[in-house]
Parts: structure tokens; C-alpha cells; sequence
């Protein structure tokens, strides 16, 4: 079942960019199949597993097909939880996808959804991997398709953008390629089977320097792709630039394979190492939330004011994957899919005012709300999300992960929740600049055809409903969730043996030294 | 009938759900009926319910609709709790909401977002009852920014002009910054507590904490930031004087009567906290007693009819803190209730004749309505006699009067508390008087264009009976004695304990308070009626002053100056970035040496053969001299 879902993907995109030739309807048609089928099964799955769902048990799919067995290279492909969560959220934004390029791409038609399904398919496969080679191919294979998505049909900067996010995904990419390489042959020295399995890696014992070396390897990709500051400025280039769907995939779903990357690798991988530069991490995403946030308040593009929040929520991300717990770690989840969903919708309004006032300058707006209603509603809606009002997702999100780093550091969730007050300021800007206030220019504007409440309405009635009923996805979540928190627990126990004999040592040094 | 009180709240859901769904299709006469109705479903609900609950002499009922999350010990239900105080708050609420929105009915009656107005009106009762019946913090803080957000929505709800919005943001900000301490507050409590269940929390403080723990009032002093944001006390208290930018019905229903008194709630729900934390029950009365006075000499000051009764607002609410700081909880809660009455009167009042006269906001080009709107001028006058406590006839004298007497007789009282309070009360009655002297005496400055209607004086009328006769159901030891109300709180709020050998004194206070009163008016009436010259004379000689306090003593400026000018200067002098710069350098530095070596491929041979001689000797030297 699992291949399938990636094999859907890819056929369907070569299929949909062929049939394009002849019909540009069918390709729309034929990719939008392609994800509601994707879709269908994941849901499926979901609700068949949903009800059996177990802590101990938490891996509810597993597909293992050789394919370079002489270094150790298997297609092994595995569903748990959180993956799961994450493949329900990358079909539902990739039919948003679809929807919304509907009326918007007119150039290149089949090569645009050919791309468009590749990067589903590699996001697809980065959060099946159960390899990481394959882990690193699929890495490769998502960030290819996105730079043509963004150099061929951007706004005017396109080329430098989608340079510029090739360069920062490609170098760091490289360092992440260079520790899952020095992973491998350590593991196979060790016990003499080479294998990029990652159930076989998992069991790598590591010197501290070693584990931190390679640690951060990963770490350099992921934090890239979340991104962290000061590695954030391929973000705003990038989300301004890409198209309204490259910029709800980026947002929506590439964001949150970096997060994704933080709890399925680094943390299992090198629980210690990790331990062990948490409260930097943490430090740097409280440095993400305010920096983000204060960056946010003045931009004036639409898209790169989103973008910049965008930034400030993902600091959220690195604060709760640092604390080590699980009220934190759950937050994370919730965050990754909540902020998918909200920041892809304000992305989506930006998009759709775009296509009717050919502008994204947000001085040049200004009092659309009696012009387009149901508009003004739906921005509503996903403006409160993104300040974090409780009732809709992004606030449990960022209540558990603050009640959770609150166990593990006080003073930077002190900062951290002091974010929230600038988010304040930040999305009410976006509110008054754009829909409140008078109106100076005489747009004439039409509300939301059908094709568009058909995306905003369901991205609406999902984020309410994951503030209301959150309890769902929690439980998906939780197996996961355990397991990372068992690997982190057993470093701490780890650490503490460790920092009980340093002071042994210091005190034997002195000894030796009096005489 | 009880276990139907998850409907109190879903009522006006619904009707908001509904407007804002189909609003915008409906007529006006149908979204009224919505509207008016969810909430008049809710209040007799409210009456229903209360009158089970009193009669079934339970202490306490709970709710559990649904279990909202659960995770690794912190469980958190959509669940309500009833007791008397969450009682005496739907109660007010709905029933003071009800008849707001009916007076809105009238009042909105010409707009062009009337369907809007109404559905972010239930969206407020919603969650303001969700806010006073949560049964968890999590649910609270959730009905918290619920009546934030509405708060927001409705102070700009003309959103047209750039300044209503502002004032609407600067709400929605300040008082994030309150929630932000509560947050963390709350953060404190889950950590101490491993749950924030309200009533959880309420019966372990005791046994964790001994009185005066640095812990518990690290707590109280966050969760005090909380009620200090949404009841505009102290240092928070600017946005509320120009959330009146909202529609009158808004000021009275949020800016007066329920939402500002959330911090109220808030601290008389938590009292056991306080009650453990000394230090910030103490400083919960200090921010009470000066705030009543700041913004007291403030509502002297103003000539926007609206902008007196906000600043009046603030003031009395410090009275309410100044009650919770000495212990005296019930005494709170009653002032809160008989506020709520005379208040909403007062604005609904105000909004009747702002609306009489062209929405004209300028006291002081009024004057002479005593006539021409009798049915408002006599419920504005007597709203104004509760507010500024007339002894014996009105409820506010029974209420503020409970007030004055704890805090100076309470335990925890002292006499620098009663001088405030006093001395606030006397200020009130001066502001009060003037305010109905200016505008309803004299000669008329603008012509009347609009005699309000029945939807108007209805409200108005039942609320000025509220304002006179509610304050009999609590009478002083002096008066009666008669403890209706503090005997329903009882079991719930403990009472205060006096001082020893001030029992005696109570009357010649009382009598000190309503002669103050009294004479306040008595100068209101010569400043303003009499002889006006003197009035106009002090206010030149002390121009200085009267200008300080009419900007709300400067704090606006002041913030301005310290938090929101270096934060936008920060924010747009970084607008391009600055960490971007790095990058762009190493993208220079590569082109520039890019460009160097470029240089070195220029397709003469004889400098290729140069550099490989040049090469070759350097690597020979090398080798010679490096020996590996």
C-alpha cells in the first residue's frame, strides 16, 4: 500500500504532464484525481487504524523491498502516527494545490502540475522513509520540482528566489548526506553490516564528539528548511516569489519536513548530542519567534509579511522539539499541521487578491471588506489562528508547546510568550491594512468564486475543528510521540550518570595535584 | 433543568453562527429576532437554571460537554461549573445583554452592517459566559480572548475610519499583554499543580502553600497582569477611553457592564490564591485605590460625554479591586452587579442622546434636553444618582458604601485606602453631576432630530429601576441589615473580619460618605449651573493640569514613547533584513573572485606557459624545503 501512494504521485504527474498536449482541462483533472485518490487511502488508512490505534504498537505499516542490497540500500518504506498526520496533510494541501492553480497557471500547464506531483511525491516519500538513502533521494527529489515551481511560474524576482532556495536547501542537504554517509560506515565498522536501514542505525553506539558531529549534519538541513534564524532568508525570497501553490507547498508542507527531520532523526538518532545543545536550540527558536515577528510587523508585501510569520511560528517548532517532553512534543505536531493550514490559507488570500488587483503591496489596500465579504471572514478566521485566539488550532498548539518548554526552560518561554503579543500586532496590521480602514483605490472586486470557497471553506472548518476537538490527532500522534520521548528519556538518564562522574574526576585531578 | 446549562452559552452561539453564516441574505427584522433572541433564550434559560439551582441546595453543579484535550497529565474538558458567583455573572449577563440588544435593535436600525453588529454581539455573550462558567483556566482563557476578539471587532466596528480601528487594535494588544502574563501564570500553576481545573487548584493551594509562599505570589502578581489588561486598571488602562470608538450598545454591554469586570471575576474566583499571597492582595487595592483616582481627576476633565463614563468606568472598577484587596469579595461582586446596572444605563443613555443629536459626542454642545428627552433624562438621572452614590435612594450608595466601610474597618484595610475611597467618591459625584448638568440643563446647543423609540426606552426604564431598587437585597448593619446577597456568596467567599472597636464608627462614616456625596453635587451645581464663570476660571488657571488629565495623564504619550515608537523604528530600520546582508556579501565575494581568476584565462599561450613554469618552481621549492 505504501509504494503505492508514491507511485500514484509520480505516474499521475509524468501522465498529467503528457496529457497536457492535447488538454489542458484534463491535466487539472487528471492531477486533482491523482491527490483525492492519494487522499482517499490515507484517510482510509486513518480511520481503519485510528480505532486500534495502541502506544505500544507504533508502526501501522511496513513495506521493505531490496533494491541495492550490496551497500545496504532497501526501498523501506513505514507509516506510524506522525507520519500519518503528515501524509493526511500533504494530500489535503496538495488538492488545495490543484484548486487554486486552477484559473492562475495558464503558462506550461502540464509541466507545472508534472512538478507539482513530483514534490508531493517526494514530500511523500521523506516522511515514509524508513532509509536514509532513499531519505536523502526523496530530499533531493522534493527540492527539484520546487525550484522549477518557483523559477519558471514566480512573480517578477523568481530566478534569484528560486536560486537562492536551491543554494540553502543544496548546501545543507550536502551536510545532512555527509553524516547519514559517516552514520553508515561507523554503524558498519561497528557490526559489520552496512546498512542505511534506519531501525539498524538506531542502535549505533556513538562517542559524544562523533554523535555531535553528525548530529549536526542533520541538523543543518533541517534547520535550513524550518528554517531557524539566521538561516531564514531563502524563506521570504522564496515564499514572496513562488506561485500561490509553490507557496502553500512550501509553507503548507516543506517547512514541516524540517520539523518533521528534528523528531524522526535527530532526536532518536542522537539522543544525547541532542540533549546537549537543547537549550541553544531553544535559544534560537525564541530568537526565530521574536525576530520573525518583529521582521513581520513591517513588511509591506503581503506574501513576505506571511512569510516572515512564518518564520516566528516555526521558532514555536524548534522550542517544543528542544524541551524534551511530551506536552511539547505534542504541540509540535499540532503546530506543524495547524500552521500548514493557516499560514497556506493566508497564503491562498494573498494569492486570490493577487489574481484581482495585481498587487501584493499591502499600502495599496485597504477597506475590501465591504467589497468582498466572505473574504474578509475567511482572513478573519485564519488572522486569529495565526495570533494563536483560542478556539482555533494554532492555539493548542502553542499552549502545549509553551506548557511543555515551560518544564524545560522558564526565562525563554518567558520570550517566547511575549511573541505572542507582537503576533498580536503583526496580524491585526494584516487585517487593517488590507480589508479594514477606508478605501482609497477603486477596485472593483468580486467575493470568492466556488472554486475558491471550496478551498477556504474546508481550511476554515478544519482549523476550528482541530481548536475544538484536537484530541484525535493527539492520539495519532501520541505512539510517536512516546517513542521520541523514550529515546530522549534514556539520554537523560544517560547525562546525568554522565555529569555525576565529571565532578569525580575534577575532584581526582585535584587530589593528584595537592601533593 | 440544570443539566441544560450548557445551553446558556450555545444559544447565542448559534445566533452568531447563523449571522455570520446568512447574515448578510437575511432581513433586518429577521436578524434582530436572532439576535435578541439567542440571548433572551439565554437569559430565561439563566432564570430557569438559577432557580433550580437555588432551589435544589446544591453548592456547586458541573457540566462536562466534551473532553477538549489530554495530554500527558494536562486535561482539559469543555466543562462548566455553576455556583453562585458564576450565577450572579450569567445572570447579569444575559439579562443586561438582552436588554442591550434590544435597545440595539433601535439603535442600529440605519446600519448598513446590522447583521454583523448582531453576530459579533452573541459571539461576545458566548463567550463571556463561557469565560465566567469555564470550569478550567484553559476554557476561561478561551472565553478570555474570545471577548477580546469581539472586543476588537466591535470597537472597529465602523471600520472605515482609520481611527476606530486603532483604537480597536490598541485594545486587542494591551490587553495581550495582560494575557501574556496570564499565560504564564498559567504555565506556573500546571507545573505546581499538574492540572489547571479551577476548583483542583483552588482546594490543593491550601495544602501546598502556606500564606505568603513567594510562589503563590509570583501567581497571583501574573494572573493580576491578566485582570489588570481586561479591566483597564493600572498600568493597562488606556485603551478603554478610545474604545469608545465602538457603537454606544458596545460601551455599554463590553466597555461597562461584563467584559471589563473580567478581571473582577477572575481574582474573586481565584481568591484562595490571593488570600495566600498577601504581598499581591495588598497591591491588587493599592492598583484599585490610585486607579480610581487617576481616572476619577481624568473624567473631571473630559468634554466627550462618552469618554466621561469611560473613565468613570475605570474608576469605579478600582473601586472593585480596592473591595477584592481588603478581602472583601461578595462586597466586589456587588459592586460589579449594581455597576453593571447603572452603567449600561448611563452609556445607553448617552448613546440615546449622542444619537438624538446627530452623533454629536461634545457635552458642551448639548445642554437643554431636560425637556425635549424626559424619558431619558430622568433614567440618566438616576443612573447618575446610583453612580454617584446619593445616600439611601440608589444602589450604588449601598454598594460603594460596603466599600468605604471595609476599607477602613476590614483587617486587611487601612486608612490610607478609605481616603481614596472617599476622596474618589466625592470626585465622582462632582464629575457625575457635571456631566448631567452640561448636557441636559441649560440652553440647547443643537437641535434634537431624533426622539428615540420604545426599543429605547424600555431598556433604559428597566435598568434605571435595577439601578434604584437592586441595592436593597444588601442593606448595612446601620440600615437594616439585610444580607441577601453577601449570604448567597457565603459559602463560597469568606467574609471579612474587622478590626476591633471600629464597629461603632460605621455610621458616622456612612454619614461622612453621603455628605460628601451630596456636596459634590452641590458644586457641581454651582460650578456649572449657577455660576459657570467659576468654572471657566479654574479651568484656565489650572490649564496645565485640566490638559494633563484629559490626555489621561500622558501614559498614552508616555508608551508611546517608550514602547511603540522604538518597536516600529526597530521593525522598519530592519524591514530588508539585515542578516540577508551576510549572504549577499558571500554571493559578492564569490563574483568578485570569480572575476579575479576570470582574468587568468585570457588565451595567451605565453602566460599559460608562465604560470605552469612559475607553478612548477614553486612546487619543486615546496618540496624541498617541506619535507613530509
Amino acid at each position: 500500500m505504501l509504494p503505492l501512494l508514491i507511485i500514484i504521485l509520480l505516474t499521475g504527474g509524468i501522465a498529467a504532464g503528457i496529457i497536457a498536449y492535447w488538454n489542458q482541462a484534463a491535466c487539472r483533472w487528471l492531477s486533482l484525481i491523482t491527490v483525492v485518490v492519494d487522499f482517499a487511502i490515507i484517510l482510509f488508512i486513518w480511520i481503519e487504524e485510528g480505532l486500534s490505534m495502541t502506544l505500544t504498537d507504533s508502526w501501522l505499516r511496513d513495506s521493505h523491498i531490496p533494491w541495492i542490497p550490496s551497500f545496504g540500500i532497501s526501498f523501506h518504506l513505514a507509516l506510524d502516527g506522525l507520519s500519518l498526520l503528515m501524509l493526511v496533510l500533504t494530500f489535503f494541501l496538495g488538492i488545495l494545490a490543484v484548486l487554486i492553480s486552477w484559473k492562475e497557471i495558464q503558462y506550461r500547464v502540464g509541466f507545472f502540475h508534472f512538478n507539482l506531483l513530483w514534490v508531493l511525491a517526494g514530500i511523500t516519500g521523506v516522511f515514509l522513509t524508513m532509509d536514509l538513502f532513499l531519505f536523502y533521494f526523496f530530499w533531493e527529489v522534493m527540492l527539484i520540482p520546487m525550484y522549477f515551481l518557483i523559477g519558471i511560474w514566480g512573480h517578477e524576482n523568481r530566478q534569484y528566489a528560486a536560486y537562492k532556495f536551491f543554494i540553502f536547501t543544496q548546501a545543507s542537504g550536502l551536510l545532512m548526506l555527509l553524516a547519514i554517509l559517516g552514520l553508515y560506515f561507523i554503524h558498519g565498522e561497528q557490526t559489520g553490516i552496512y546498512s542505511f536501514d534506519y531501525f539498524a542505525l538506531l542502535n549505533t553506539t556513538l562517542s559524544p564528539d562523533t554523535a555531535r558531529w553528525l548530529m549536526l549534519g542533520f541538523l543543518a538541513a533541517f534547520i535550513v528548511k524550518l528554517p531557524v534564524v539566521p538561516l531564514h532568508t531563502w524563506l521570504p525570497d522564496a515564499h514572496t516569489e513562488a506561485p500561490t501553490a509553490g507557496s502553500l507547498l512550501l509553507a503548507g508542507l516543506l517547512l514541516k519536513t524540517g520539523a518533521y527531520g528534528l523528531i524522526r532523526f535527530v532526536i532518536p538518532l542522537f539522543p544525547s548530542a541532542a540533549q546537549s545543545i537543547a537549550p541553544w536550540a531553544m535559544l534560537l527558536g525564541v530568537v526565530g519567534i521574536l525576530y520573525g515577528a518583529i521582521q513581520a510587523y513591517s513588511q509591506t508585501d503581503f506574501k513576505r509579511l506571511v512569510a516572515y510569520t512564518s518564520v516566528s511560528h516555526m521558532g514555536f517548532i524548534m522550542l517544543g522539539v528542544f524541551s524534551f517532553n511530551e506536552l511539547a512534543t505534542q504541540g509540535v505536531v499540532m503546530q506543524m499541521i495547524t500552521h500548514g493550514i493557516s499560514t497556506g490559507a493566508l497564503f491562498i488570500l494573498a494569492g486570490i487578491l493577487y489574481e484581482r488587483i495585481h498587487t501584493r503591496d499591502i499600502t495599496q489596500m485597504g477597506g475590501l471588506w465591504s467589497k468582498v465579504p466572505f473574504m474578509g471572514v475567511a482572513a478573519m478566521v485564519f488572522v486569529m489562528a495565526s495570533l494563536g485566539l483560542p478556539g482555533l488550532g494554532n492555539f493548542v498548539a502553542e499552549f502545549l508547546i509553551l506548557v511543555g518548554s515551560w518544564q524545560a526552560n522558564q526565562p525563554l518561554t518567558i520570550l517566547a510568550t511575549a511573541g505572542l503579543v507582537v503576533a498580536t500586532a503583526y496580524s491585526l496590521r494584516i487585517m487593517q491594512k488590507v480589508y479594514l480602514g477606508s478605501s482609497m483605490q477603486g477596485y472593483i472586486l468580486t467575493d470568492l468564486s466556488l472554486r475558491e470557497k471550496l478551498i477556504l471553506v474546508p481550511m476554515c472548518i478544519v482549523i476550528i475543528w482541530l481548536g475544538l476537538f484536537p484530541q484525535q490527532v493527539i492520539n495519532t500522534a501520541r505512539s510517536t510521540v512516546a517513542n521520541t520521548m523514550h529515546a530522549g528519556n534514556h539520554a537523560t538518564i544517560h547525562q546525568k550518570q554522565d555529569q555525576e562522574e565529571v565532578p569525580n574526576t575534577s575532584a581526582f585531578n585535584t587530589e593528584r595535584r595537592e601533593p | 433543568m440544570l443539566n441544560s446549562l450548557w445551553l446558556i452559552p450555545t444559544f447565542p452561539f448559534l445566533g452568531a453562527l447563523i449571522l455570520v453564516l446568512v447574515g448578510s441574505r437575511l432581513s433586518r427584522q429577521v436578524a434582530a429576532r436572532i439576535g435578541a433572541g439567542s440571548v433572551g433564550l439565554a437569559a430565561l434559560l439563566t432564570m430557569a437554571v438559577g432557580y433550580d439551582f437555588l432551589n435544589s441546595g446544591v453548592g456547586a453543579y458541573q457540566y462536562t460537554a466534551w473532553n477538549w484535550f489530554d495530554v500527558a497529565g494536562l486535561s482539559t474538558s469543555f466543562a462548566f461549573y455553576l455556583d453562585p458567583l458564576s450565577l450572579i455573572f450569567i445572570f447579569v449577563i444575559t439579562f443586561v445583554g438582552f436588554l442591550i440588544h434590544i435597545y440595539s435593535v433601535e439603535f442600529m436600525k440605519e446600519d448598513e452592517g446590522f447583521a454583523r453588529f448582531f453576530a459579533y454581539l452573541n459571539l461576545f455573550v458566548c463567550s463571556m459566559l463561557i469565560l465566567v462558567l469555564a470550569d478550567n483556566l484553559v476554557l476561561l482563557y478561551l472565553g478570555w480572548e474570545g471577548v477580546g476578539l469581539c472586543s476588537y471587532l466591535l470597537i472597529g466596528f465602523w471600520y472605515s475610519e482609520a481611527k476606530n480601528g486603532y483604537a480597536a487594535r490598541k485594545a486587542f494588544i494591551i490587553t495581550r499583554v495582560g494575557d501574556t502574563a496570564m499565560a504564564i501564570g498559567l504555565f506556573m500553576l500546571f507545573s505546581i499543580f499538574h492540572t489547571l481545573n479551577i476548583q483542583d487548584i483552588l482546594t490543593q493551594a491550601p495544602q501546598v502553600w502556606v500564606a505568603g509562599t513567594s510562589m503563590a505570589v509570583v501567581i497571583a502578581f501574573l494572573l493580576l497582569g491578566g485582570a489588570v489588561g481586561k479591566s483597564a486598571q493600572l498600568p493597562l488602562q488606556t485603551w478603554l477611553p478610545d474604545a469608545m470608538a465602538g457603537p454606544s450598545p458596545v460601551s455599554a454591554l463590553i466597555h461597562a457592564a461584563t467584559m471589563v469586570t473580567a478581571g473582577v471575576y477572575l481574582i474573586t474566583r481565584m481568591h484562595t490564591i490571593y488570600e495566600l499571597a498577601p504581598l499581591a492582595q495588598l497591591w491588587v487595592g493599592i492598583i484599585g485605590a490610585v486607579t480610581l483616582l487617576l481616572a476619577g481627576c481624568s473624567a473631571l476633565t473630559q468634554f466627550d460625554l462618552k469618554r466621561v463614563l469611560a473613565y468613570s468606568t475605570i474608576s469605579q472598577i478600582g473601586y472593585m479591586f480596592l473591595a477584592m484587596g481588603v478581602g472583601a469579595w461578595s462586597s466586589a461582586v456587588f459592586h460589579f452587579m449594581i455597576h453593571a446596572f447603572f452603567k449600561a444605563l448611563l452609556f445607553l443613555g448617552a448613546g440615546a442622546v449622542i444619537m438624538a443629536l446627530h452623533h454629536e459626542h461634545d457635552m458642551f454642545r448639548m445642554g437643554g434636553l431636560k425637556n425635549k428627552l424626559p424619558v431619558i433624562y430622568w433614567t440618566f438621572l438616576i443612573g447618575a444618582a446610583s453612580l454617584a452614590a446619593l445616600p439611601f435612594v440608589t444602589a450604588g450608595f449601598y454598594s460603594k458604601d460596603q466599600i468605604l466601610w471595609l476599607a477602613w474597618a476590614g483587617e486587611k484595610g487601612n486608612v490610607w485606602f478609605f481616603l481614596a475611597a472617599l476622596t474618589g467618591a466625592f470626585i465622582t459625584a462632582i464629575y457625575t453631576f457635571r456631566m448631567v448638568f452640561i448636557t441636559f440643563f441649560g440652553k440647547a446647543k443643537t437641535q434634537v432630530s431624533h426622539v428615540p423609540g420604545k426599543r429605547i426606552t424600555i431598556p433604559l426604564v428597566v435598568l434605571s429601576i435595577l439601578s434604584v431598587f437592586g441595592g436593597f437585597i444588601e442593606l448595612p448593619h446601620t440600615l437594616g441589615h439585610f444580607t441577601l446577597f453577601s449570604d448567597f456568596l457565603s459559602l463560597l467567599l469568606p467574609s471579612v473580619s474587622l478590626r476591633e472597636g471600629v464597629e461603632s464608627s460605621e455610621w458616622i462614616l456612612q454619614g461622612i460618605a453621603g455628605l460628601l456625596a451630596l456636596t459634590g453635587v452641590y458644586m457641581a451645581y454651582v460650578f456649572y449651573i449657577r455660576s459657570p464663570r467659576i468654572s471657566d476660571e479654574i479651568k484656565s488657571s489650572t490649564y496645565v493640569l485640566h490638559q494633563f488629565w484629559l490626555q489621561g495623564w500622558n501614559v498614552d504619550a508616555l508608551y508611546n514613547f517608550l514602547f511603540v515608537r522604538p518597536f516600529v523604528y526597530i521593525s522598519t530600520l530592519n524591514k530588508n533584513d539585515v542578516i540577508d546582508k551576510f549572504y549577499t556579501m558571500l554571493v559578492r565575494a564569490t563574483e568578485f573572485f570569480n572575476g579575479v581568476f576570470v582574468k587568468t584565462q585570457s588565451g595567451i599561450l605565453r602566460w599559460y606557459v608562465m604560470g605552469i613554469v612559475v607553478g612548477a618552481i614553486l612546487i619543486i621549492t615546496i618540496s624541498l624545503f617541506v619535507q613530509p
